[in-house]
């Protein structure tokens, strides 16, 4: 490990001064394992070893992880059919997670879920959702569960920039707002609803709309986990503080297709155009090079991040390729409590 | 699956009352949000207001606007916000005002509360009620006088209660809110003023137990929500033509009490199913299907169905009441099957 230097605070929001050298490192282990992980989903996928589909976080891995940095184990999240990245960033473990994705009965939900709707209590995450928009209710419900039980847990929901064509949003920023809840929306622009540039659907200034109902929000360069740790940090408190909701529209990119059968996307983007953002906006380059410019840490302790990643994720697959699959009795279990 | 309905038939010994379904729901509201403090109401107009029947009225006064809360008119909203709170350890009561507002809040109820216990493999659960209105002859026309409750019943993870009587009323909603999955409660608007007898005492009713409203010999009247008064009235109808009609009351269509219903129809050998839903892949079909699968060597006759007409719920009193189930239609079907038309 590198030896412990002060960081550069002029270039840091005054929210993450306090962050050590060893925690950043860490946010970058932890992105790190993401973007193993849904390489290696890609991989099941190619070889035809995972059943289904599955939507790749990859490209946008410094808005989990730098969101929920900002939270307690207790705090409570809501993700989307994109979702594996806030699953381990929100504290699920790798095998478990392939185990869920393979349909395998040691998986979160034991095989019932699958990708898109990975759910871990113990770990704060009340699940993802493959209606797009579909838990930002779940997730004001659990804002206001929080605040009717006299807890200062805060409820985060993240949803993609597509879910801002679903009215059920506007339903709850409206209640969540007049009800002071102690909820944060995390909007991850990624730029495509889907196969359709979110310019082709989305009227007017999207900051405009949380504004309406008197929510503050603010735009968030969701590449560099700095500012958008700072700015869940500040929305965070906020929350605790019983001030009410804020909204985090987090620019970002993804770097795979819709999901990871999309991959002729010639038609919907170019390829310069993800070359790019891959090239210059990677969020883990963008910490990395920050970091070893600031004296914070040197190449071989992110080349030892990256090296430990890949071995969780190795060890992970490995364990669930061979985990057994849940009984077929186990198909009526669950449907009532 | 069934006790025997016997033991939950009516009123126990002790002080009865006389109220109404009105009271009845507001009775239950009340003693389990006193006994649980986990336990909310959230929906339009719930507080003040309570509610344009005034089923909740004083509630508010007693638990208080943090217990009480009125909404935006958002159904879909406070639904999904109903089913992250019962995800986390609340118990909400959701009000939808008019069960045909339940088509606005369909994803939450469907694709989320009925699906979490089930995708999350048991891990989460939804503690949900959401209480709402079926029947016409309100003079309220198409968007405010449907029976959805088939659909609901359709879908695996959600419980749906009919409940005909103040007594059943208040054990049913007593139960669905002491229940760990969603349920849909339906009261039809047009009973809430209904008298009948109801004890001092506390007291539950079971789901999925029936209750054999009139004993009979010769046909066995099946009948949900309003509907069971229709079997009543059609049975006295019969009783005049030396028919003996008996009516049983599901109480609850998901979880259906399939022995007590197959048991009544193998007695009599002949049964007509009755619903305020349409009539087409509707609540009747459901229960005739299940009970000619169950009972067929026994039957004398095939079994019939009597639902709502097959039309969107018109305005004009000479067209609305052509749509609904009538006393005189129910003992007609009945007397068919025992050959005596």
């Amino acid at each position: 490990m590198h030896p412990p230097v002060a960081v550069n605070r002029a270039e840091l929001p005054e929210e993450v001064q306090d962050v050590s050298a060893a925690d950043w490192l860490r946010m970058y282990r932890l992105m790190a394992t993401i973007r193993a992980f849904e390489e290696q989903v890609n991989e099941l996928y190619l070889s035809r070893r995972m059943p289904g589909l599955a939507h790749l976080y990859i490209g946008q891995e410094a808005v989990a992880v730098g969101v929920c940095e900002a939270l307690r184990p207790e705090d409570t999240i809501t993700s989307t059919h994109r979702g594996h990245g806030h699953c381990l960033a929100k504290g699920a473990r790798v095998d478990r997670m392939f185990c869920e994705l393979l349909g395998k009965a040691e998986g979160y939900c034991r095989g019932k879920g699958g990708s898109m709707h990975i759910a871990d209590p113990d770990s704060g995450n009340l699940g993802a959702n493959a209606i797009v928009g579909g838990s930002t209710g779940i997730a004001t419900g659990a804002a206001l569960s929080a605040k009717m039980r006299g807890t200062d847990q805060v409820s985060v929901c993240f949803f993609g920039e597509g879910a801002l064509g679903q009215g059920l949003l506007y339903e709850v920023m409206n209640m969540a707002s007049l009800w002071k809840l102690p909820v944060v929306y995390v909007c991850e622009n990624n730029l495509y609803n889907e196969y359709t540039h979110y310019r082709e659907t989305t009227a007017g200034d999207i900051l405009a709309r949380p504004r309406a109902f008197g929510i503050p929000a603010e735009e968030v360069d969701g590449q560099d986990v700095r500012q958008v740790l700072a700015a869940a940090r500040r929305a965070v408190a906020r929350a605790r503080r019983g001030d009410g909701p804020s909204f985090l529209l987090c620019n970002t990119y993804r770097y795979f297709g819709h999901h990871v059968g999309d991959v002729d996307r010639s038609y919907y983007r170019r390829r310069e155009e993800e070359e790019a953002w891959k090239a210059q906006r990677d969020p883990l380059k963008l910490l990395r090079d920050w970091m070893i410019t600031a004296g914070l840490a040197a190449p071989e302790d992110f080349e030892a991040a990256e090296r430990a990643a890949r071995e969780e994720v190795a060890q992970g697959v490995a364990y669930a390729l061979q985990a057994p699959y849940p009984d077929p009795s186990e198909v009526t279990q669950h449907v009532y409590a | 699956m069934s006790t025997p309905s016997a033991a939950v038939r009516g009123p126990a010994a002790g002080t009865v009352r006389e109220i109404t379904l009105a009271q009845a729901i507001r009775e239950a509201l009340a003693e389990e949000m006193r006994r649980d403090p986990r336990v909310f109401i959230l929906g339009e107009d719930v507080a003040e207001a309570g509610t344009p029947f005034k089923v909740l009225s004083g509630l508010v006064d007693e638990f208080g606007p943090q217990r009480v809360i009125d909404t935006p008119i958002s159904e879909a909203g406070f639904v999904g916000i109903a089913v992250g709170a019962a995800m986390t350890g609340m118990r909400p009561v959701v009000d939808i005002m008019f069960g045909d507002f339940l088509t606005l809040a369909m994803d939450q109820i469907v694709n989320q509360a009925a699906k979490v216990h089930y995708m999350s493999g048991g891990k989460l659960r939804v503690p949900l009620v959401v209480r709402t209105t079926l029947g016409a002859t309100r003079r309220s026309a198409a968007q405010h006088s449907q029976s959805l409750h088939a659909w609901f019943a359709h879908v695996p993870g959600l419980k749906v209660a009919v409940p005909s009587t103040p007594y059943d009323a208040k054990g049913l909603l007593k139960t669905a809110i002491r229940d760990d999955n969603p349920v849909l409660f339906f009261e039809d608007k047009m009973m809430y003023q209904v008298k009948g007898p109801v004890p001092e005492e506390e007291y539950t009713i079971p789901f999925g137990v029936a209750d054999v409203k009139r004993p009979g010999r010769d046909v066995t009247l099946v009948a949900t929500s309003s509907m069971v008064y229709v079997a009543l009235e059609a049975a006295e109808l019969l009783e005049q033509d030396g028919i003996s009609a008996e009516v049983v009351d599901p109480r609850t269509i998901f979880p259906l009490d399939v022995e007590t219903l197959v048991r009544s129809a193998r007695k009599t050998g002949r049964v007509v199913v009755v619903d305020e839903g349409h009539r087409r892949y509707g609540v009747t079909a459901e229960l005739a299907a299940t009970i000619a699968e169950e009972a067929f060597y026994d039957l004398e006759a095939p079994v019939r169905r009597v639902g709502a007409l097959d039309v969107p719920v018109p305005f004009s009193p000479v067209l609305e009441d052509q749509t609904v189930p009538t006393p005189q239609q129910v003992a007609s079907v009945a007397r068919e099957l025992c050959g005596r038309n």
